[in-house]
């Protein structure tokens, strides 16, 4: 760039030779220069400011137009959500103790119709009506040819089905996505399980909920997506629980009996291996209640925990266990059991006279009526009201299942003498199976108090001390007296060292007073006696066992007692009890140190949902 | 020297405007990879409840018993019972093959064993 001289030589000397000040000229000069630099900066100042302009205004057309762009679409949820969300939205799955699966969850379609898209509805009706054989044309044509928009046809079909109302090539039949609960084992624990069925219900999903059993009272957490999947693993075993449906069949078959019921608990974690209820029913195809009637000829009415049963002599056990941990008496003191024996205007006998005194152990042994009011009557009548609330009989029972609460027992409003003497065998209070498996848990327990739980593996505060350790293992000495020499000898498998007590009460007429032939026959018992594990409950409903020369008889010790025995020793190998054998087998010394082959490590393992 | 960094600056702008370019559809492209994979795993784990469903379905206890009575000539399969537990002290193992006199090879400890 040129730069203009302050002072430029020539008008210097032409304005000297003027006679001129030569500043002036560099006055001029500088003052040209100093307005040019201005112009220069005022430029580009405003340069920057028209590109700082055109930045905003870039910057605010942006935000704008993808404001505009947001506000004018359809708002979608990000995509990774969305799909790990969909994986988990299943419902749990059911699980036995040992993983093996109680109940699923399948995938299969509805179909349902746009009668308004039909091409040709009577022809429609007609090739569904073949399809599923239980619609009907008529109604369907009706339906089709109407002005309804939409209309449900089934709620679940099978891949064959599908393909047959593909094949019709209607468009206006369409099919939605279900997913299913399956129960594989069919009825086998039926009761337990309960059933399920649809909720709200849309054309791309359906809620599936519970209806009944643990999976109504387990529903919320069974549908709680922050599982993760993880199947609910209930106490029950399917070996035994199919072990004791077995057998309860063919033992209810064989004894004539209505219905039968059969509870297996674990004595010291409360946990229920196998519970059964016969008749049961297939969840997969829940039948329909009762509406009118008795609700207990419902297959859906499981005894073992709804039903409300006198149970009669299993609860002798009771008193004497309590005036035995009271110290009032022992096992060896003389109680009088001079029948009958009268209690304001009535009579209470017994079921043979025993003569004029029993040991306490013989009041078990021979199931004494009388000498056990004579126990209870020592004990007195609050007493007697404490422990048996503290051994639970009084409340429904907290098993998880909301079948629970329906199986309150009946228990009298007041106590005068008469009732405070029945109860002590059994009679005037009404519990279920359940209670007793629970009460008979505790002695078996050394006198801690247990609760029955369905639930696998839970950690459970420690029951309360209802009865002293000593007091209860007496008590199971001399349950363990009425199998070897009692009522119950049938029971007496061997290995198993089974102890129990044998219950037959007549059954309540609905009208009042009791039926002669019909009762309610129950084994209590708890094995092996050395150190009770398990607690075992059978009950048969209205019996009849024959005992030859066309005599028949309904006491239990005929027809519960087998029944109980078949199951034990179908159940204990299964449990992985060791046997007690008196038999002494020769020990032999190893002659070489055998090698054991390690276990191998399961490397396949089946886990539920995950 | 200025125009230099300006250059520079400039290169450094584009180079990264193509390294975020590259990314973003890397990204968008590994997305709908995984957007796959979790359809696929949702249809495997599906497929897995089938399956396992089926297979609880065929080993339900019922058909089991089913089978064991239709195979008993050759399973001969009853319940087990007490009796059929014993200790390990009470069984008498035959004595083991006597050692082999020359050292040929070493032989499998698993065949000498009962």
């Amino acid at each position: 760039m040129i730069r203009t001289p302050l002072r430029p030589l020539a008008r210097i000397l032409r304005a000297r030779d003027r006679g001129e000040d030569p500043d002036d000229i560099e006055a001029e000069n500088r003052r040209r220069r100093h307005a040019e630099i201005q112009d220069r900066a005022r430029r580009r100042a405003e340069g920057r400011l028209v590109l700082m302009a055109s930045c905003f205004v870039l910057a605010f057309a942006t935000v704008g137009v993808r404001m505009g762009a947001l506000a004018s679409s359809q708002p979608s949820e990000p995509q990774a959500q969305v799909l790990s969300g969909q994986i988990m939205s299943q419902r749990a799955d059911i699980t036995d103790r040992r993983g093996r699966v109680l109940a699923t969850n399948l995938l299969t379609h509805s179909v349902y119709a746009h009668p308004h898209q039909m091409v040709d509805p009577v022809a429609t009706a007609q090739g569904l009506a073949r399809i599923f054989p239980d619609l009907d044309v008529e109604r369907l044509t009706r339906d089709f040819t109407g002005d309804r928009k939409f209309m449900w046809i089934k709620r679940k079909i099978s891949p064959e089905q599908m393909q047959a109302v593909h094949d019709l090539g209607e468009p206006g039949l369409l099919f939605g996505p279900r997913e299913m609960r399956i129960y594989p084992n069919g009825d086998i624990a039926s009761h337990i399980l309960g059933g399920s069925g649809f909720g709200n219900e849309g054309v791309n999903s359906a809620e599936v909920i519970g209806v009944a059993g643990v999976e109504k009272a387990f529903d919320a957490w069974l549908r709680d997506p922050s599982n993760e999947g993880a199947p609910l693993a209930l106490s029950v075993d399917l070996t035994l629980q199919q072990a004791m449906e077995d057998v309860l069949a063919s033992g209810m078959n064989v004894m004539n009996a209505k219905g039968a019921t059969g509870i297996l608990m674990e004595v010291a974690s409360g946990e229920i291996l196998a519970m059964a209820s016969l008749p049961d029913f297939d969840p997969n195809d829940r039948p329909r209640p009762l509406l009118k009637g008795d609700p207990s000829d419902s297959p859906l009415f499981n005894r073992a925990v709804q039903g409300q049963y006198e149970l009669g002599s299993t609860f002798k056990i009771f008193p004497v266990a309590q005036a035995l941990d009271l110290g009032l008496i022992n096992p060896a003191s003389g109680i009088n059991a001079q029948a009958p024996m009268r209690i304001g205007k009535f009579l209470i006998n017994d079921f043979h006279n025993y003569g004029r005194e029993l040991s306490a152990t013989d009041v078990i042994v021979k199931s004494s009526n009388v000498a056990t009011v004579r126990i209870a009557q020592m004990i007195g009548v609050e007493r007697q009201k404490d422990f048996l609330e503290k051994l639970g009989l009084f409340v429904p029972t907290s098993i998880e299942m909301v079948e629970a609460p329906t199986g309150q027992p009946l228990v009298p409003q007041r106590w005068p003498a008469v009732t405070a003497a029945t109860v002590s065998f059994g009679h005037g209070l009404a519990a279920s199976p359940l209670h007793l498996a629970a009460a008979y848990a505790t002695i078996a327990n050394g006198g801690k108090r247990v609760t029955p739980t369905l639930v696998h593996g839970r950690q459970r505060p420690e029951g309360e001390q209802v009865l002293s350790p000593r007091a209860a293992a007496m008590s199971v000495d001399m349950l363990r007296q009425v199998v070897t020499r009692g009522t119950a000898r049938s029971a007496d498998v061997p290995g198993y060292e089974v102890a129990g007590k044998t219950g037959t009460a007549d059954k309540p007429r609905a009208s009042g007073g009791y039926y002669k032939n019909k009762v309610i026959a129950t084994f209590a018992s708890t094995f092996p006696a050395s150190n009770p594990k398990y607690v075992l409950i059978v009950a048969l409903d209205e019996p009849t066992a024959a005992i030859g020369a066309g005599a028949e008889s309904r006491t239990a010790g005929h027809t519960a007692v087998p029944v109980a025995a078949e199951l034990i020793r179908r159940v204990g190998p299964l449990l992985g009890l060791e046997p007690v054998i008196d038999e002494k087998l020769p020990t032999i010394a190893a002659r070489f140190e055998p090698r054991v082959e390690p276990g191998e490590a399961p490397e396949i393992k089946l886990v539920a949902n995950q | 020297m200025r125009s230099i960094a300006y250059l520079a600056c400039v290169l450094v702008v584009m180079a990264l405007a193509f390294w975020a370019y590259r990314e973003n559809y890397a990204t968008q492209a590994s997305m709908g990879e995984m957007s796959q994979v979790r359809r696929e795993i949702a249809g495997l784990r599906e497929e897995l409840g089938v399956l396992r469903a089926e297979w609880a379905y065929l080993n339900r206890p019922e058909r089991l018993r089913q089978l064991v009575d239709l195979n008993f000539e050759r399973l001969q399969l009853v319940p087990v019972e007490a009796g059929q537990f014993i200790d390990l002290d009470h069984i008498d193992y035959p004595k083991p093959p006597p050692p082999p006199e020359l050292e040929l090879e070493p032989v499998n400890s698993e065949e000498q064993q009962p």
